[in-house]
Parts: C-alpha cells; structure tokens; sequence
C-alpha cells in the first residue's frame, strides 16, 4: 500500500473520515505520521477554540479581580484561585465525572413563557467537555495576566485619557484596553503555547475517545502500545508540536508588531522569546 | 555430627537460591471482577484468576508474586519480560495465540452478554462500549456497530450507565452482579461465544513454565478442584 | 481497622462509612498521598541540579556544551511536557537494557527488536525477574523521577539562566575589579545572588511541579488518581463495600487537596522572598531597608 493510499485512508480519521480500523499489524512510518498528523486536528481544534473563548471572559475577570466592587473581585478571585490552584487534569477528570451525573434526558428549563430541555448529553463529548474546561482553565490563567497588565498601565497614559475628556467606555477601549493586551502580550504569547501543549492531556483523562477519534497524543501512544517502541511516534509528535509552536510564536509575533505599532520604534519592545512560565 | 550440619546448611542454601529463581510473576488487571479485583479487606488483588494462580503454583512448586499491570499494555509487558505469566480474564484467540502462548483453558469459554438500560436496544446500530484490546471490543468493531473503547472495565459499565453508550458487551460473569444489582440495568440481546476459554499467558520461549503450569492444571481439572473454584466465583457455571 | 468490621453488610450507615474510610484499600490510598509528596521532595533537588547544571552550560565558553545547553532548555517550549513523561521512562529502561545488553550477551543470536516485541537476554532485564517485588517498585519510581527531573530541569534551566542574567553585571565587573578568577566570580558573586532573581521563577515552577503529579498515574505509579478511580468506581456485591460510582466526590477531594498545597505553598514562597530580599540591590530590598530605618528612627 503506497504512502498516499494511506494519507487518503487515514488523513481525516481523526475526525470520522476515512478508514475505519486503525491499523493494527505491519505499522509503516508513514501510517504513524499521517494519524498522529490527523489528530492534530483535535489539537488545533481545542487550542484555537479555547482561546478564542477564553478571550474576553479572561479580560472580564481581571476587571472583576480589579474591581472595587466585592461581588465582582470574590467570585473572580476564586475563580482564578481554583483554577490556576489546581491540575488541569484533575479538572478534566472531575468535569467529566460531573457532566456525566447530569440528567440523561436534559435539563428542563422553566421559562416564563415556554420551556424548554436544554440537552447536556454533549458535554460528556471531549469536543465539547473538555473544551469547557479547556476554556474555563485558560481563562483563569490568561485573567491573571492581564490583572497584572492592568495594574500596571502607566499612570500618565489614563491622565492623558483624562485630559482628553475621555471616560468610561471609550477611556477603556481607546486607552486601558490597547495598554493591557501590548502589556500582557509576551506572557499571553507563553499562555498560549501553554494551552496548546495541555490540550494533549484530553484523551488521557476522563474523556473516552469516540471511535477512537483522538489527538495527537492518543495516536502516539496507541502506536507506542502496539509496536512496544517509543522511538518513533514520540518523536513525531515532538516534531508536530515543535512546528505548531513556531506557528503559534509568528502568529502572536505579528499580532504584538501591530499592538506596537504606534509606539516609538526605540521605546517598542521586541516580543521576548525568553521562557515565561505562568502555568 | 558437622558433616550433616554442612550437609542441611547446603540444602537449605540450594533449596533458597531455587525458590528465589523460581519467583514468578504473574500478571493481572486487578479491575475485572470476579476474575480478578483489589480486595477491600486485604487491599491486594483477590478473584477467580487469583485462586486458579495460586493453587496452580503450589502445585507446580512455584514461587509466584503478582503484578498489577493495565489491561491494554498487558501482553507487550509480557513479551518484554516485565512479568512471566497474564492471568486476567484473558481468553485464548488465534491473534493472541500468534504472539504469545497459552496454557490449556481454566475456565470454558465464557458467554459474552449485551447489558443495557432498557431492553429495545437494536444491537445492529446501537452504540456498544467494550474494553480496549478484548475480544468483545474486536467483536463489535466486526459486526459493524459503533464502538467506544474504554481502557477500564468499570468506565464501560458507567458509559452505559450515563447514557454515553446504548449497551456493553462484555463477559456475561463480570456484568451479571451489574445487572442484579441495579434496577436500571438489563441484560439484552443474546449471548455470544467468543474464544477458547480463559487461558494462562506466556511467552512463547518458555515452554518449560507452560508445561509446569499445564500440568498443575490438569491436575486440578482432574480432582474437581477446578470446578469448586469455579463454583464458588461463579453462579451456575457448568465447569469441566 | 475497628472490630465490628468484620461483617460490613451487617452495619449501619455511620459505622459502615467508618470501616469504609479504613479498609486497607483506603490506607493504601492515604499512603499513596505520601508518595506523592515524597516524590516532590525528591524531584524538585534533582530538577533543581539538573537545571542549575542546564544554566551553566548556556553559558559555556565550549560552543558543542552551549549548544546543548539551549537545546535542553528549550526543548520543554516546544513540546508538550507529557509527551516526555510518556516517552522518558519507557525509552530509558529499553537503552538500559539495549546497553547491558549488549555487554552482558553479546552472543546473543536474536535481534533485540523482533517486530512489535523488544526482548532482551534475561540477564540483561531491569531489574532482574528474580527480584524482590519492591526491587521492581522502586524501579518504576525512579523511572517517573527521572522524568520528571530532566523536563522540571529544563523548566528550572530557563529560571536559573534568566536569573543569572538578571544579577546586574556591576556586581560581575566589582568582581573582577577585585581580581577575582572567572571561576571566584562566578560562586561567590553570581549564585548567591541569582536566588533572589530566581525566586518567583522557582515558585512559580514548583507549582508547575505540584500540579504535574496526578500525571504520575499514566506512568503506572499506583498514585492518588489511580486509586481514586479505583476506590470511586461503582462496586458490586462482589466487593465487601458495595457502593454506586462516587468517583465523583474522590476527585474533589483531591481538587481540595491540590489547592490546598498550592495556596500553602505559595505562602512559604512569599515568606521566603521577603528573607531573600534582605539586603539586596533590589525594589523589594530597598523598601525592606527604608522600613527597617523608619522603625529605627522612629
């Protein structure tokens, strides 16, 4: 069987498509890396989707850390508290232990005027459990960073908003927004990285791989199982994540160019490579 | 006097260096009730594999130890080494048998049973869960119905439990106490045969510990002391 | 444990949580919190070593010794840290056996690798089939540390190197005004001073490490997830404690005990940064020294 046969049986099978048993004898090289490479669907998958989510729920808890209201900062000190506190993969476990206790037939919500079941069989799904988990997870880290980002928004940048006239919203938007995320970017930049090696950890926790549907990893360990050798799928996902990584560091690299670009190009600070570690 | 003395001190020095080469390792998944599971009261493995181990190896003159090791990993560990024998519920395949060896049965083939939360579970397009790497999961995948692989075989039970799959299909003396138990639960669909019957595992170089082991056997099929062990384990199982 | 255990099916529902709590299975799942924590307290010295020796290699004056040294502390940016628990201990015990192996017998007529099987003289197996049980324990855990180490290392490579950078190259140059060696500068200036540079990196690492543990139950160390799973998962009447699936309420517990050593240990490291800042050219230490003033004045 010729490698392209291969690449056409087993491409997409991480998403359903293609052949249906994985192969079990006569493994080639070239079966390891197209499966380990379709399962880095489910990588991208989670990592991008967490993020995208993730976005904005983390910048309302560091306003909500930042506030001086006390209903906002507590639930979102605890929030973050509990889930930065703790292993992401005793998360994914109790998540998953928990979705699965919800009511098998939906949960009926009474609505003033209609009600409606609101299914929560999917969650028990790792494309949709773990996500929220994932989601929640980096939404606690990446919050934390950008509290220390706010707090640290130079005092003459908000006077200058003030003198301008401007309050509220646009104040935020303009000014406070813009300053926190060039602030935030480099640790953001690490959190990101971050996320996307976690995301490796769904299939080894709870969460069952449908029809052996799995990420990357799954793939790499199913065949490090069956052929008692490590030295080769390993590798290849070191490899897979290695390139996902470079792609991730020029993607937020152009990102942070554009949130400099109004500063002076002496004062601009280059988007530091230098290891972080916020997790 | 001294020349006895010298002569036991031998003995008892020889009779120590056999049974400390003799130790055996047997390994077993210690979650598959009642073949074999952790027991409460000890914290050590306990269970039908356990007692057929033990007596098998009191019998051939072997000084066996258990290892707990996970089901999926179980027969490359075997090969490699890490232990010398796989008493766990396995049952004797010819893809098993490719790779490694097998003692005569202990147990007969035992029946596999569908179990289920309602009993109009269409078998042909249900969502089956079965354990990793076990006949019943190959089973599934043959005649075409949706499988979800679980690594143990209690996440099975809770798959079905929870709604995530229509049925399970594993062996019917591991489900039967599920189905007695709970209310929820029903056996469905009938029962299927699979396999040659529970087998001890081991690796195809060591013929000389397949024909110990095949000999403590048959001495225990020969006596019924097999089947009181079976008896005891298991409800109305016909034995040998 | 208590004498009315004998019979669990017989008690009534405070007394059977009792037994419940302290059936040997239970004990074994209290012990293996002990593993966890011994583990940290062997690990975090190794990776500590490892990466100090990490840092230095960086900046090695031998280009091959550098080039390691970036190699190793950047392998743990692009790749996921469980890729190497998972691949660390297995392809470690294969190259120690592949290496006694060979040394042992080397007669041997079989190759090694025989299709999916990796078989080597019996001789040559680590630890020996003929060892004693906790031989083969000890074994397996010493494998999980050492992969451990060598991924935490790299982490704490990062750090110490960061830090290294960080103590202000005055320090170095008043060094060498004073006509100390490279070597004198280096240990008697640069490392006890890199420490307060290093510190919240170092905090910040361990709770890394802390909250990598559970991850000790795919390297087949019998450690609190495993036994969480298995004390929690739905139990027949073949079992003494008959019980539905309560796995449940075993992860929260461990989710309150994960918590609980990360916020203990997040305040040690607050208490040991304000020691650390004693005296240092830092913000931190200059405002320790005008409060010290203050109070003196005052």
């Amino acid at each position: 069987m010729s490698c392209w046969q291969t690449v056409q049986d087993y491409g997409l099978r991480a998403i359903g498509l293609g052949e249906r048993l994985l192969p079990t004898a006569d493994i080639t090289l070239c079966h390891q890396f197209t499966l380990i490479g379709s399962g880095l669907i489910w990588n991208v998958y989670f990592g991008a989707m967490a993020l995208a989510l993730g976005f904005s729920m983390s910048l309302a808890l560091a306003l909500g850390k930042a506030s001086q209201n006390p209903f906002l900062r507590v639930p979102a000190d605890w929030f973050i508290f509990v889930f930065r506190g703790s292993p992401l993969f005793i998360q994914f476990f109790l998540a998953y232990e928990a979705f699965v206790l919800l009511p098998r037939n939906g949960i009926e919500i009474n609505l003033i005027f209609v009600e409606i079941t609101a299914e929560t069989r999917w969650l028990t799904r790792a494309w949709a459990g773990a996500l929220v988990v994932l989601f929640l997870n980096t939404s606690a880290y990446a919050g934390e960073i950008f509290y220390g980002a706010l707090r640290s928004v130079p005092k003459g940048d908000l006077e200058a908003a003030d003198a301008y006239g401007m309050t509220g919203w646009i104040k935020f938007r303009r000014v406070t927004l813009p300053c926190t995320l060039r602030l935030a970017w480099p640790s953001y930049t690490n959190e990101a990285i971050f996320l996307f090696h976690a995301t490796t950890l769904v299939y080894f926790s709870g969460f069952p791989a449908w029809r052996q549907q799995g990420d990357a990893l799954y793939y790499a360990k199913y065949f490090a199982d069956k052929t008692f050798n490590p030295f080769v799928p390993y590798p290849i996902v070191a490899a897979y994540f290695i390139c996902l990584t470079l792609l991730l560091i020029w993607l937020f690299g152009t990102l942070h160019k554009r949130l400099n670009r109004h500063v002076a190009p002496e004062a601009r600070s280059r988007l530091r490579l230098r290891m972080q570690l916020v997790r | 006097m001294k020349t006895v003395l010298i002569a036991s001190a031998a003995l008892a020095l020889t009779a120590a260096a056999a049974l400390a080469q003799d130790v055996v390792r047997m390994g077993t998944e210690g979650a598959y009730p009642p073949f074999n599971f952790i027991d409460d009261a000890t914290g050590e493995v306990a269970g039908f594999d356990i007692d057929v181990g033990n007596e098998a190896c009191s019998r051939a003159e072997l000084n066996c130890e258990w290892v707990k090791n996970d089901w999926d990993s179980i027969i490359p560990n075997l090969v490699s080494g890490n232990f010398d024998t796989i008493m766990a519920g396995m049952s004797i395949t010819p893809e098993r048998d490719a790779v490694i060896d097998f003692t005569q049965n202990y147990l007969p083939p035992e029946p596999s049973a569908y179990a289920a939360l309602s009993d109009d579970v269409e078998i042909g397009d249900a969502v089956i869960a079965a354990q990793t790497g076990t006949i019943q999961a190959g089973y599934v995948v043959e005649s075409g119905a949706t499988i979800v692989e679980f690594p143990t075989p209690d996440d099975t039970i809770a798959a079905v439990k929870n709604g995530e799959a229509d049925a399970v299909l594993a062996d019917k003396a591991f489900l039967e106490p599920f189905v007695n138990e709970d209310p929820d639960l029903f056996f469905v669909a009938d029962d299927v045969l699979l396999g040659g019957g529970l087998g001890v595992g081991l690796r195809e170089s060591d013929t000389e510990l397949k024909i110990k082991l095949d000999a403590a056997i048959q001495s225990m099929k020969d006596d019924g002391s097999l089947n009181e062990l079976i008896a005891k384990w298991f409800d109305e199982r016909p034995g040998f | 444990m208590f004498q009315f255990c004998t019979d669990p099916s017989l008690l009534s529902d405070t007394r059977w949580m009792l037994c419940y709590l302290t059936s040997p299975k239970h004990i074994a799942f209290y012990y293996s919190f002990g593993t966890v924590l011994g583990l940290l307290a062997i690990t975090a010295p190794c990776a500590l070593m490892l990466g100090f020796g990490g840092a230095v290699a960086m900046r090695s004056k031998i280009a091959p010794v550098r080039w390691f040294g970036r190699g190793y502390t950047s392998m743990v940016r692009g790749i996921p840290d469980i890729v190497f628990f998972l691949f660390m201990p297995i392809a470690v015990d294969q190259a120690l056996e592949w290496l006694r192996h060979k040394v042992i017998c080397p007669d041997w007529p079989d190759p090694v690798r025989r299709g999916s099987d990796f078989v080597v003289c019996a001789e040559a197996k680590l630890p020996l089939s003929t060892s004693a049980a906790w031989v083969h324990d000890a074994y397996s855990i010493f494998l999980a540390v050492l992969a451990f180490s060598i991924v935490f290392g790299a982490f704490a490579a990062n750090v110490l190197s960061g830090a290294m950078t960080a103590v202000p190259r005055a320090q170095m140059e008043t060094a060498e005004a004073y006509g100390m060696s490279r070597r004198q500068s280096f240990w008697r200036i640069l490392v006890p001073q890199m420490w307060v540079y290093a510190l919240p990196g170092l905090s910040n690492l361990w709770q890394i490490l802390v909250k990598a543990t559970p991850l000790l139950f795919l390297l087949g160390i019998t450690d609190i997830v495993y036994w969480a799973r298995e004390l929690g998962g739905a139990k027949t009447s073949t079992f003494s404690y008959p019980h539905p699936d309560w796995r449940l309420y075993y992860f929260l517990f461990l989710l309150v005990f994960y918590l609980a050593l990360t916020s203990v240990s997040e305040r040690l490291f607050r208490r040991a940064m304000v020691r650390l800042s004693h005296g240092q050219a830092t913000m931190a230490g200059e405002a320790q020294r005008k409060a010290d003033t203050n109070e003196v004045t005052a």
